[in-house]
């Protein structure tokens, strides 16, 4: 049966438009399939990296209760990590070639991880803006066409409320402490305000493939748009806490109901992407050593699993 | 996928897991392991680590065979025009119950 690749981009896009999922084994046009291994792993890394930063803190938790829930916090990271790599190898790659990719700085992941985290008040500022603008990022992502991607996206977001949530529990703890521990929230909030509205992506005006995307349901919102959502959520949340947002421009407009942001500064967010944050050489060592000492078990595994086999084969 | 040894990240394999007792097992994803005690123990970790599970079964992926798009179409067409196979295409006459 020949069909012509015209024929099959209509049934394709017509598909999509009523709303049906693309699942794996399915036609779909290279680029579709190119944009969404670069962007799936690309979440996946992000996933991986994204614990380094919080991992830092998990020997220093001021309390059991605080680590507990740390650990069970990046062990969600890892877990995301997990379904987005299964959901990109549904694509054709395998996951050790992703793997790679990520060790030999050829892939991306989200900038705002080469950031540090200075003080405990940066785990709670993580929780709260970084896995809160994640949370309405993904809730868009998971209304997207391709079946395993969103229903990796379903998943992973049911766990993310929880992140969200402690984040802001450390937070409103310190904005109500002691001036001082007041002061430590005030200055993660400075740092984490603008990476966090930056890892949302370029402003539409710059961004480029987005025509396709939203026709190919890759993406079904905007950046501009979901970044002005999470703007939205977080301010009221800030204010609650009792703590500014480090924006002299910020405004209410009554007419329009939204928050309104003063300029962004795109040119840090490039510099960072471009491998110039202040930690993007330390995640790359932090991974390579992971990778590195993590062979042993990788190859001792094999090889039991080679053993039992074996010895299968002979039993029978 | 990766049936072959040249990289260590071990089989694909696909996770199903019962939310509870009773019901059907459903497909949850797939982790990578080089042996079936190694996935049921990775797929709990990755699919179960908030009670959604009472039972997990796991399969490597490559033993699974599947219907592909281009036959589907008549593959499943032998049962598109036996309506007869639903109770709705019956008509019960005025008044009688429990049917
Ligand atoms: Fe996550
Ligand atoms: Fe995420
Ligand atoms: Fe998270």
């Amino acid at each position: 049966m020949t069909t012509d690749i015209k024929e099959m981009e209509r049934r394709f896009q017509e598909k999509i438009d009523s709303g049906l999922k693309i699942e794996a084994k399915e036609w779909m046009p290279e680029n579709y399939r190119k944009q969404l291994i670069r962007m799936i792993s690309q979440h996946a890394h992000s996933e991986i990296v994204g614990m380094l930063p919080e991992g830092n803190w998990i020997t220093r938790a001021p309390s059991l209760r605080r680590k507990a829930v740390l650990l069970a916090k990046v062990q969600d990271e890892a877990g995301h990590g997990l379904y987005l790599y299964s959901a990109a190898e549904t694509l054709g790659i395998d996951r050790q070639t992703m793997i790679n990719q990520l060790l030999e700085g050829k892939a991306k992941y989200s900038s705002i991880f080469n950031y540090p985290t200075l003080s405990w008040a940066d785990i709670g500022a993580i929780g709260w803006l970084v896995d809160g603008a994640a949370i309405v990022n993904q809730t868009m992502l998971a209304r997207g066409s391709y079946g395993p991607y969103s229903r990796a996206m379903v998943r992973i977001c049911k766990e993310e409320s929880f992140h969200n949530r402690q984040g802001y529990e450390i937070i409103y703890g310190l904005a109500n402490g002691s001036p001082e521990q007041k002061q430590m929230a005030q200055d993660a909030l400075n740092r984490w305000w603008w990476p966090s509205i930056q890892m949302l992506g370029p402003s539409d005006a710059q961004s480029k493939n987005s025509e396709e995307t939203m026709r190919w349901k890759i993406k079904v919102e905007s950046n501009d748009t979901v970044r002005q959502r999470f703007i939205d959520r977080t301010v009221p949340q800030a204010h609650a806490a009792g703590l500014s947002i480090p924006d002299p421009d910020l405004k209410f407009n009554e007419e329009s109901g939204h928050w309104e942001i003063g300029e962004i500064e795109w040119t840090e967010f490039y510099q960072v992407i471009k491998g110039h944050g202040p930690c993007n050489h330390k995640r790359m060592q932090a991974r390579q050593k992971a990778e590195n000492e993590g062979k042993w078990v990788r190859e001792a595994a094999a090889a039991y699993a080679k053993k039992q086999k074996s010895r299968q084969q002979i039993a029978a | 996928m990766n049936t072959k040894d040249e990289n260590d990240q071990g089989l694909l394999w696909e996770v199903f897991v019962q939310a509870k007792p009773g019901i059907p097992h459903k497909h949850a994803g797939s982790v990578h392991a080089h042996d079936a005690e190694m996935a049921l123990a990775s797929a709990r970790d990755v699919y179960t680590r908030r009670r959604e599970g009472t039972s997990i079964w796991v399969i490597p992926s490559h033993m699974i065979t599947a219907t592909t798009e281009a036959d589907s179409e008549s593959f499943f067409d032998p049962a598109d025009d036996k309506a007869y196979r639903h109770p709705t295409f019956y008509t019960v006459p005025e008044g009688v119950k429990y049917l």
